[in-house]
């Protein structure tokens, strides 16, 4: 049986396809067999990030509707053969899933893969629900402000209210914070709320924290997770997320300010 | 996941707040409804409600269901079960689409002899339904921001309730971590309700719709266990120690 994992923020435009491909490709270059699937129907995001917009056929839309079987739709990566694409529709508007055909859908993958990702869309709409209704985990992804916080806090009473884990009184999904677009410096001189304050709010098990880093923008105009980019700090801050998701211990890395630490080192305020 | 699902019942534990009558004046119990919605438009706009007429039948004091039930519906709620109703009462109910609701009927045996006497005075009587309250709800998750709670009954929570979050008892509200969302104890008018948390940082606090908001609570020493009660219709904040 896979595991079922959700990556859902409610705010947009935190970082959710970034973590999606990154942590696909993390479980999959370990050699887990992992599905990542696009729920952002309309916009159609997590090809361009993975770098396979070009070898797009059909896809989740197209599957539901048994349109095409899952294999036609399968894209497997350019890079890691134990990892495969689910391509989101883009040219249908978000109405075309529904619950019913969603879990077909992970129900025939779960039958072959270890890990499946669903790259959520923003809201508390539909969309997002489909995307988080079967999950077993989720990686709530948050940026260090009042508002992404805040729409965290909604999410997480919808996934222990709505999921089907929820509604069948099963064991609740677990929930992991992934605090990313972490600006130290900017946390440091007050503009952004710093780790401790996230958590304190959402007091949730903190799975890792992503800097902010144009290495995330390379990633992505390359077609490239950045997970893959192991001289980065992001790559190498979701390197140790997808480590911990697996049970290792990693101590927290890129969350001390570099201006905080040369005003430390020269004694100056 | 089910293929070939097309739907399925589930049991499950839903709070509908319960409108329990002891009038049966038309007038007054739309007055005091208005008053009850407008202290937390939140919680009742659309809320469904299951009404009680036990009291009132308990009384002999005659309603006019039908009225009762387009009364409702006009302060925008929505009658979703009648209970202690007689079989003309729950008759007319029906014809209005609201279902009878059996769970606490009068003809359960959950009141104490004592009520059934004659001459019980009134005060006894009083005593009586305290005796009878809903053990306490125990919350043991976080409510989080756009969840809501209501308990008919003292409520207990193990976990923090978030900025956005509203929690609601007609009793108490104990609360073993910090308040950051809206809580409202004795909801239904208990004066002697009280609130009770370890760290207060609430948006809102009310009791008995005595309330302060975020903005009277500035003062309050953060991360510190504090109680809040009425005396003399104000309210108190007051840390335990
Ligand atoms: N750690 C980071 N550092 C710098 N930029 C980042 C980081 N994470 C994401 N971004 C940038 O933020 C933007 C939004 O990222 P992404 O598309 O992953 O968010 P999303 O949550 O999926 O958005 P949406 O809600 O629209 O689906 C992108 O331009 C991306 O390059
Ligand atoms: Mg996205």
């Amino acid at each position: 049986m896979a595991r079922i994992i959700v990556v859902t923020s409610g705010k947009g435009g935190v970082g959710k396809t970034t973590t999606s491909a990154a942590i696909a490709m993390g479980l999959a270059k370990r050699g887990h067999k992992t599905a990542v699937i696009d729920f952002d129907v309309g916009l159609r995001n997590l090809d361009l990030i993975m770098g396979c917009e070009r070898r797009v056929v059909y896809d989740f839309v197209n599957v539901i509707n048994g349109e095409a079987n899952l294999n036609q739709a399968l894209i497997r990566d350019k890079n890691c053969n134990q990892l495969y694409i689910l391509p989101a529709s883009q040219t249908r508007d978000k109405d075309a899933l529904n619950l019913e055909g969603v879990g077909r859908v992970l129900e025939e993958l779960s039958k072959d893969f270890k890990y499946i990702v669903c790259d959520s869309p923003a809201g508390i709409e539909k969309g997002a629900y489909l995307a988080m209704y079967y999950a077993d985990d989720a990686f709530v992804v948050t940026n260090p402000e009042v508002s992404s916080v805040r729409d965290s806090d909604r999410m997480l009473g919808i996934l222990a209210s709505k999921s089907r884990r929820a509604e069948l009184n099963m064991e609740p999904i677990k929930e992991y914070l992934l605090l990313s677009r972490y600006d130290s410096d900017r946390v440091e001189s007050g503009e952004m709320l710093s780790l401790e304050d996230v958590q304190e709010i959402l007091s949730l098990h903190l799975l890792g924290v992503i800097p902010e880093s144009k290495s995330v923008l390379n990633a992505s105009n390359s077609g490239i997770p950045v997970i893959l980019d192991e001289k980065s700090d992001a790559g190498q801050a979701y390197a140790d997320v997808v480590a911990r998701y697996l049970g290792e211990k990693k101590p927290l890395r890129f969350i001390d300010s570099k201006k905080g630490f040369f005003r430390k080192l020269f004694g100056g305020k | 996941m089910n293929q070939s699902s097309i739907l399925d019942f589930r049991s499950a534990t839903s709070f509908v707040p319960i409108l329990v009558l002891y009038s049966n004046d038309m007038e007054m119990i739309s007055k005091r409804l208005q008053e009850k919605i407008a202290s937390a438009p939140g919680f009742f706009r659309n809320s469904p409600v299951l009404f009680d007429l036990s009291e009132l039948n308990e009384n002999d004091m005659e309603i006019d269901v039908a009225a009762l039930i387009s009364r409702l519906r006009q302060l925008s709620l929505f009658p979703v079960g009648i209970r202690g109703g007689d079989p003309l009462q729950e008759k007319q109910a029906l014809a209005l689409a609201v279902p009878v609701d059996s769970g606490r009927s009068r003809s359960n045996p959950v009141l104490p002899e004592v009520q059934k006497k004659d001459d019980a005075v009134p005060e006894f009587q009083a005593v009586i339904r305290d005796a009878v309250h809903a053990p306490a709800m125990m919350i043991t998750q976080p409510v989080r921001s756009g969840q809501r709670v209501y308990a008919a009954s003292d409520l207990v929570i193990l976990a923090q309730v978030s900025a956005g979050a509203e929690i609601m008892a007609e009793g108490n509200i104990h609360i073993y971590n910090t308040l950051r969302g809206r809580a409202l104890a004795g909801v239904q008018g208990d004066i002697e309700a009280r609130l009770f948390c370890l760290d207060l940082q609430a948006e809102l606090v009310s009791i008995a719709g005595i309330y302060k908001t975020i903005e009277d609570l500035k003062e309050i020493s953060r991360k510190k266990p504090v109680q809040v009660y009425l005396r003399d219709q104000a309210l108190i904040i007051q840390e335990l120690s």
